[in-house]
C-alpha cells in the first residue's frame, strides 16, 4: 500500500509496525475542530482549522516550523488558556461536548485528555509520586499501587522500574524519563493522549521505543502526536494533518488524511513538496 | 590557502596576560581570607580564655569574672524565634504570590523594584520606624515583639527576593505537566513549585535569620542599651541581644571586659556559623532530592 508514485521520492518507511487500518474503517470522531482560530494578543497564530480526529488512532501533525501544529494540539486540553493573551475561537468538541464552553471546567477536562511534552519532564520525586500525582489530585478512589503498576506496564516501563519505585525519577534515563511522563499522563485514564514531539529530544533506541509504545496504546485510547521526523509520522500514525504557515505567519492545515495517502499520494503539491524535502 | 605571514600570534605575550590575571585573582583571594584570618585570630587569642560555663550561664555584671551572657542568649533565641515566625510566612506568602499569581504590570513592577530598594535601607532606619510603629504608636512598649516585628521588617526583602529567585529558577515544563494532569493552580503550586523551590527558599530563609542575628542598630533604637539580669517571659517582656552585649562590654573602660567582650563574639560566631552550616546542610539534601 505505500507503492511511491513516479517522481516522489517518499521517505523509505521501514515496516516495523503493521498498520492495520485501511481507509474503509469507520470510526468515531473523538474531537471535531470547526474553523478553530488562536489569538496570542492581536497575532494570529492559527486560522481556520477544521478537522475531525478518530477514535483509537495515531493522528500526526506534521509541518515546518512555526506553522502552529503545537498550538493546535494545545487547544485540546485547554493549555493556551494558561498564556496570557491567548484567545480560541471557533468550536472544539470532544466528544460532542464544546471544550470552550462557560460550563467546562479547565482543570476537570485536563484529566480527560492526556499530555506529554517534547523534553521528558518527570517531577522531582520519586518514580511512584510522578505515577500517583495524576490519581492524587483528580481524587482517585481506587487502589494506588494497582493503578501505578497499570500505568507503568501499559508505558512498558514496569519491569525496568519495580524495584526502585522509590527512586527519584530524575536518575531515569532520557528514554525512561519520557516513558515514566507517559505513564504519569495514562494514570487519570485519559480518551485522548497529546503528544508533542514526544521523541525529539531522545536517541534513536530510546526513540524507536516511543514509536512501538504509541503503536501499542493506540488500541485503547485516541493519539495524536507532533512531530518534526517525517519518517517517524510515517511509522507510528494512522491520519496525518499537513499544516503550513501563511506569509502572515498564521499557520492553517492544508491536508488530513490518511497517512499512507499523504506520504504516497498527496493532494496538494505543497504536502507533496514538504515531504519530498522539496520545501522552499 | 591559509597564509601563515598573516597572523602573528604574540603567544608569549598573551600567555604572560594570563599569568598576570591570574596572579590579580589569587591575591584577590589571599587579601580576603587573609583579613577574615587575622581578625579571627585576634578574637580568638583575646577572647579564648573568657570562654567559659560562667560567659554563657551567668547574667551581666559589674565584675568581669562573674558576667555573662544569659539574658543576651536568650534575647537572640526569643528574638529570632519570633522573626522567623513572622518573617517565614509572609516573606514566602509574598514571594509565591508575586511570581505564580500576580499579573505581569506596572504595579506589580513597582512592587519588585521596590522590594528590591527595601533590601538597601540602612537598617537604623528600620530601628526608628520600628520604634515609632510599634513601640510607641502601637504601645508595644520596648519589648522583643516590637524588636522581632522591625526585624521582620529588615529581612523580608531577603527573604522575598531569595524565595522569588527560587520559585522563578523552577522550570515551568514542572507547571505544564501538572497542569496537564488536571492539577489546579494551588495543587501546582503546593505540590510541584514549593518542593522544588524549597531549597533555595530555605537558604534566603537562614541568610536572613543570620542577617537579624548580627544586627545591631536597629535592636538599638527599640530596646537601648539596657542592664538586664532576667530572661523574658512572654513577648512583651525587655530584652537585650548578643551584639548589644558585646557593645556594651567593649565600651567599658577595663581591660576585662574587653576580653570578655571577644568571648561573646566567638559565642556569636558560633551560632552564626551553626546557622550557615545548617543551610548548606539543607540545601544539600534537598537538592540532592531534586538533582537534574
Amino acid at each position: 500500500m505505500t507503492e511511491t508514485r513516479e517522481g516522489l521520492d517518499a521517505p523509505t518507511v521501514p515496516k516495523l509496525f503493521v498498520n492495520e487500518h485501511t481507509a474503509s474503517d469507520e470510526s468515531n470522531t473523538v474531537i471535531d475542530v470547526n474553523k478553530l482560530d488562536v489569538h496570542y494578543g492581536t497575532f494570529c497564530a492559527v486560522r481556520g482549522v477544521s478537522m475531525k480526529i478518530k477514535e483509537n488512532r495515531v493522528t500526526a501533525f506534521i509541518g515546518p516550523s512555526g506553522c502552529g501544529k503545537s498550538t493546535v494540539l494545545r487547544c485540546f486540553n485547554r493549555m493556551n488558556d494558561l498564556i496570557p493573551g491567548a484567545r480560541v475561537t471557533g468550536e472544539i468538541n470532544f466528544f460532542g461536548q464544546d471544550l470552550y464552553a462557560a460550563e467546562v471546567d479547565p482543570t476537570e477536562m485536563r484529566s480527560r485528555v492526556g499530555m506529554v511534552f517534547q523534553k521528558p519532564n518527570p517531577f522531582p520525586k520519586s518514580i511512584y509520586d510522578n505515577v500517583a500525582f495524576g490519581l492524587k489530585v483528580n481524587g482517585y478512589t481506587g487502589n494506588y499501587p494497582d493503578a501505578v503498576e497499570r500505568s507503568l506496564k501499559r508505558a512498558a516501563l514496569w519491569g525496568e522500574v519495580k524495584d526502585r519505585l522509590k527512586e527519584n525519577a530524575l536518575q531515569l534515563s532520557g528514554g525512561q524519563q519520557q516513558r515514566l511522563c507517559i505513564a504519569r499522563a495514562l494514570a487519570p485514564e485519559p480518551e485522548v493522549l497529546l503528544m508533542d514531539e514526544p521523541a525529539s529530544a531522545l536517541d534513536p533506541i530510546s526513540t524507536l521505543a516511543i514509536e512501538q509504545l504509541i503503536n501499542d496504546l493506540c488500541k485503547d485510547v485516541s493519539i495524536i502526536i507532533v512531530t518534526h521526523n517525517m519518517q517517524q509520522a510515517a511509522r507510528v500514525s494512522h491520519e496525518t494533518a499537513f499544516f503550513m504557515v501563511n506569509d502572515d505567519r498564521a499557520g492553517y492545515l492544508v491536508e488530513f488524511d490518511d497517512t499512507s495517502k499523504i506520504f504516497t499520494n498527496p493532494n496538494d503539491e505543497r504536502t507533496e513538496a514538504y515531504i519530498t524535502g522539496r520545501f522552499s | 590557502m591559509r597564509s601563515p605571514s598573516s597572523f602573528n600570534h604574540h603567544l608569549g605575550r598573551r600567555k604572560i596576560l594570563g599569568s598576570i590575571a591570574l596572579v590579580m585573582f589569587m591575591s584577590s583571594v589571599v587579601v580576603g581570607i587573609l583579613g577574615l584570618v587575622v581578625l579571627l585570630a585576634q578574637i580568638l587569642f583575646q577572647g579564648l580564655e573568657w570562654l567559659s560555663p560562667e560567659l554563657i550561664f551567668n547574667f551581666p555584671s559589674r565584675h568581669p569574672e562573674q558576667a555573662g551572657l544569659k539574658a543576651a542568649i536568650f534575647g537572640t533565641v526569643w528574638l529570632m524565634g519570633l522573626t522567623a515566625a513572622f518573617t517565614v510566612p509572609v516573606g514566602v506568602g509574598a514571594a509565591i504570590y508575586l511570581e505564580e499569581y500576580a499579573s505581569e504590570n506596572w504595579l506589580t513592577r513597582l512592587i519588585e523594584v521596590n522590594i528590591a530598594n527595601l533590601a538597601g535601607v540602612p537598617s537604623i532606619v528600620y530601628g526608628l520606624l520600628g520604634l515609632a510603629l510599634f513601640v510607641q504608636w502601637l504601645s508595644m512598649g520596648r519589648s522583643v515583639l516590637a524588636g522581632a516585628l522591625t526585624m521582620s521588617l529588615l529581612v523580608l526583602p531577603i527573604v522575598i527576593l531569595a524565595s522569588r529567585e527560587a520559585i522563578k529558577a523552577v522550570p515551568e515544563t514542572y507547571r505544564q505537566a501538572a497542569f496537564a494532569l488536571g492539577a489546579t493552580k494551588w495543587e501546582v503550586v503546593r505540590s510541584v513549585v514549593l518542593p522544588s523551590a524549597s531549597p533555595g527558599v530555605l537558604t534566603g530563609i537562614i541568610l536572613a535569620m543570620s542577617r537579624a542575628i548580627g544586627e545591631t542598630a536597629p535592636v538599638i533604637a527599640i530596646s537601648a542599651l539596657v542592664y538586664l539580669t532576667f530572661i523574658p517571659q512572654n513577648p512583651l517582656d525587655r530584652f537585650t541581644v548578643l551584639p548589644i552585649q558585646i557593645f556594651n562590654w567593649i565600651a567599658r573602660p577595663q581591660e576585662d571586659f574587653r576580653g570578655l567582650a571577644a568571648g561573646g563574639i566567638i559565642v556569636l560566631l558560633i551560632i552564626l556559623l551553626s546557622m550557615n552550616a545548617l543551610a548548606v546542610f539543607l540545601r544539600n539534601r534537598y537538592q540532592k532530592q531534586s538533582v537534574e
